[in-house]
């Protein structure tokens, strides 16, 4: 209403709303632009007498330190960019792992409250009461502490299957070995998949048509287990790398790092909390009368579920899982407490050596906002898709 | 028909269907499905809460030292806790002093509490967190009426958690306020600005701030001026915070009617009067609970200064584990500095389930 623009003919007055609105936009934009020139010459000056560099050069330069874990290959002597995209995919590693295990967990937990089982719904409940009432942080330590110091040593390693060791260097199991069997099963996996999805399509259309629904489920399971399943007998096996004790640690395998380890049980156990409390108030959102009539027009309990409930159940549902999705990605960055070598401890340990403190507080910041402004970008699309159709 | 009914005796339900029988067979073994889980959930209890007990309860070691904890067949070591409580709630703050942070958080306390009543909202809040606060930062500092001045290096534990996560809500509070009044309002550049702030503090971390508020805000300052460390992380935190309570003060603007607006202005209200006696109150009632989860939320997040190398109650009792003599008992530390924080935060969400209940009964029909 301030902003309107002021009638014609009229002299020039302190008491017109735009003429105020104009006075009051111009003064916040002065001090703003001032604070920010203050600081800034402050912070030139500051730079230039502890003769700090500035500017992202640093970027080329040979970044000198070991990391954890990497999923590319990697070494002290990589320039600093690289270290950076190295802890961008361990960010996004162990993010996109938490997401759909927290999912599954808490959607599972949420669910579980709503069981007419009362001894599954109060466990549920007071899982959901302590998890969320406790900083993520003092879990992830609890966590981390478990993961090295509550385990024997490589040499006393637990071995709970064969050729799966527990021990405080993680969790080893075979991985796979030099084997054109390993190819082969991964293009009967994808192969299984595409004929999954063909087989739904052909369903849905049968359906429509005939009124009939074939057995999709069935067909699909199948030919997603039965290909591999088939490949592996064809060739009679595939190769494994089975990790060994050698000295005092393991070689060979696949390794699941404590750092690792912990991060992810923190993050997924700490957000399955709020993904399960979103699910329930999501389900109890759908009144009872659209499972009763869903109920009477002859459908089966599964699809009363999946047709009736979820659908609805999903709109409210969505909205707040992106945030918590969000939250997820961001309380990654607590792996700098725990050792894991994300983005931040990545960028930490780069702020240390170089002394460029903004740019490195810069780069942190514009990759998370990067992250957080795509996942947003896809959940709001999902979120629009399943939107309720109105005039 | 009418006097056979009136001789025939009124049977009980069957046994079967009533009492602790009727209950369980209501609630837990209702179909074949909840039975199987009932059975499997009893078998899983049946396996770990007696060891969970004996290990916390029956087996545990009250008092000694460390090499007790440490004997074969001995379970959790709360001698470590009765060791080291001090340290761990207190942090390096002077021995003889303790009492000074007990009183400091005591007053803080009160506060709250004195807050949470709803007979007080309004003026006398005006009046009871400046004394509290004062009262808490005289007693904390020292300096005068004969205290010793205790400088914030020397504050940890439990004192310095509720003075970041108090504090910053006090600062941080105003601050939101003003940007979600800048966000809804009609100023295109100050809405701009609330826009762009908002989004970019609640799209990073919450260390990146904590970051930016250690490594970069030295630099900001004029040469030979310095800034306290906990200042600086308490400044981070203000500023993260605002970003959020201003998100949530937004919810609350936006379910105002217009025609509350517009009758404002038609009483002639500036935008201030209308700010301050008409919107304002309307809508900070509406989101009075979800304020008190986002504080929640803070007072976890407060956890996070361990990072830039504060002492908060969780860093004591990371310190306290670090003490050669009794390495090892993260079970029993994090479990008692874990309890701390549920008890605050377990009964913040039930005082905010509480307030939504009752300040929704003008609502419901």
């Amino acid at each position: 209403m301030e902003t309107r623009a002021r009638p014609q003919g009229r002299s020039f007055s302190l008491n017109d709303p735009g003429v105020r609105a104009a006075a009051y936009q111009i003064l916040v934009a002065a001090l703003v632009l001032f604070a920010g020139w203050y600081l800034i010459s402050n912070t030139l000056e500051n730079l230039a007498r502890q003769s700090i560099g500035t500017g992202f050069g640093f970027l080329e330069r040979e970044a000198g330190f070991e990391v954890g874990e990497s999923l590319i290959d990697y070494s002290a002597q990589d320039s600093y960019a690289r270290a950076f995209l190295v802890g961008i995919l361990n960010t996004l590693k162990v993010a996109v792992i938490g997401i759909v295990l927290a999912t599954v967990l808490g959607t599972l937990l949420g669910v579980a409250r709503l069981s007419s089982n009362w001894l599954v719904a109060k466990l549920a409940g007071g899982y959901v009461e302590v998890v969320r009432n406790v900083p993520l942080l003092l879990q992830l330590f609890f966590w981390y502490a478990a993961l090295t110091e509550g385990l024997p040593g490589p040499r006393q390693a637990l071995q709970p299957l064969p050729g799966v060791f527990l021990s405080n260097r993680g969790l080893k199991i075979p991985g796979a070995a030099e084997d054109p069997a390993w190819a082969a099963l991964g293009i009967a996996l994808l192969a299984g998949i595409a004929g999954a999805v063909a087989v739904h399509v052909w369903a849905n259309r049968r359906h429509t048509a005939t009124g009939v629904r074939p057995p999709a489920g069935a067909i699909s399971a199948g030919l997603v287990l039965g290909l591999p399943l088939l490949t592996l007998l064809a060739f009679g096996g595939a190769a494994l790398d089975v990790p060994e004790l050698k000295g005092f640690n393991f070689t060979g395998g696949l390794t699941l790092t404590p750092e690792f380890a912990a991060l992810l049980f923190g993050l997924v156990i700490y957000t399955a909390g709020f993904i399960a409390e979103i699910v329930r108030s999501g389900i109890l959102a759908v009144p009872h009368g659209q499972t009763e009539a869903a109920a009477a027009l002859g459908l089966s309990r599964g699809r009363i579920l999946r047709l009736v409930v979820l659908p609805q159940a999903l709109r409210v549902i969505i909205p707040p899982t992106t945030s918590q999705y969000l939250n997820l990605t961001k309380n990654s960055s607590l792996a700098i407490a725990i050792g894991y070598s994300d983005f931040v401890s990545v960028a930490n340990t780069t702020i240390n050596q170089t002394g460029q403190a903004i740019e490195g507080v810069a780069a942190i910041m514009a990759v998370y906002l990067t992250i957080s402004l795509g996942l947003s970008l896809a959940m709001n699309w999902y979120n629009k898709r399943i939107a309720l159709v109105t005039r | 028909m009418t006097q056979e009914n009136a001789t025939t005796p009124v049977l009980p339900p069957p046994v079967l269907a009533r009492g602790p029988i009727g209950w369980a067979r209501a609630n837990l073994f209702n179909g074949w499905f909840n039975t199987a889980l009932t059975l499997f959930v009893l078998w899983i209890l049946v396996r770990t809460v007696p060891g969970l007990f004996d290990w916390a309860v029956g087996s545990a070691v009250w008092s000694g030292d460390a090499a007790i904890c440490r004997a074969e067949g001995a379970g959790a070591c709360w001698s470590f806790v009765a060791e080291k409580w001090r340290f761990i709630l207190f942090g390096t703050y002077p021995a003889d002093q303790h009492w000074r942070p007990v009183a400091a958080m005591a007053a803080i306390l009160a506060t709250l509490l004195a807050s949470a009543d709803r007979r007080m909202w309004g003026r006398p809040l005006a009046v009871i967190w400046p004394v509290g606060l004062g009262l808490a930062a005289l007693l904390m500092f020292g300096g005068v009426l004969g205290l010793d001045f205790v400088p914030t290096t020397l504050w940890g534990g439990l004192p310095l958690t509720l003075a970041l996560s108090v504090v910053g809500l006090v600062f941080a509070f105003p601050l939101g306020v003003l940007l979600a009044l800048g966000r809804t309002g009609d100023l295109p550049v100050v809405k701009a600005l609330s826009v762009v702030y908002i989004e970019v503090i609640r799209g990073v971390p919450l260390i990146s701030v904590l970051f930016m508020a250690s490594v970069m805000f030295p630099l900001f300052l004029p040469q030979g001026a310095t800034i306290d460390k906990l200042l600086r992380a308490q400044l981070g935190f203000i500023l993260f915070a605002a970003a959020y309570l201003a998100e949530v003060v937004r919810g609350g603007l936006q379910a105002i009617p217009k025609g509350q607006y517009e009758a404002a202005d038609a009483l002639g209200l500036s935008y201030w009067q209308k700010t301050r006696l008409i919107v304002l109150p309307q809508a900070l009632s509406l989101v009075i609970p979800p304020l008190v989860n986002t504080f929640i939320g803070f007072f976890k997040d407060t956890s996070l200064v361990i990072i830039i190398g504060l002492f908060d109650l969780l860093s004591t009792a990371k310190a306290a584990l670090t003490d050669p003599a009794w390495r090892g008992f993260y079970k029993e530390a994090y479990l008692f500095v874990g309890l701390i924080y549920f008890a605050f935060c377990y009964a913040m969400s039930r005082y905010s389930q509480f307030l939504e209940r009752d300040l929704s009964k003008g609502r419901r029909r």
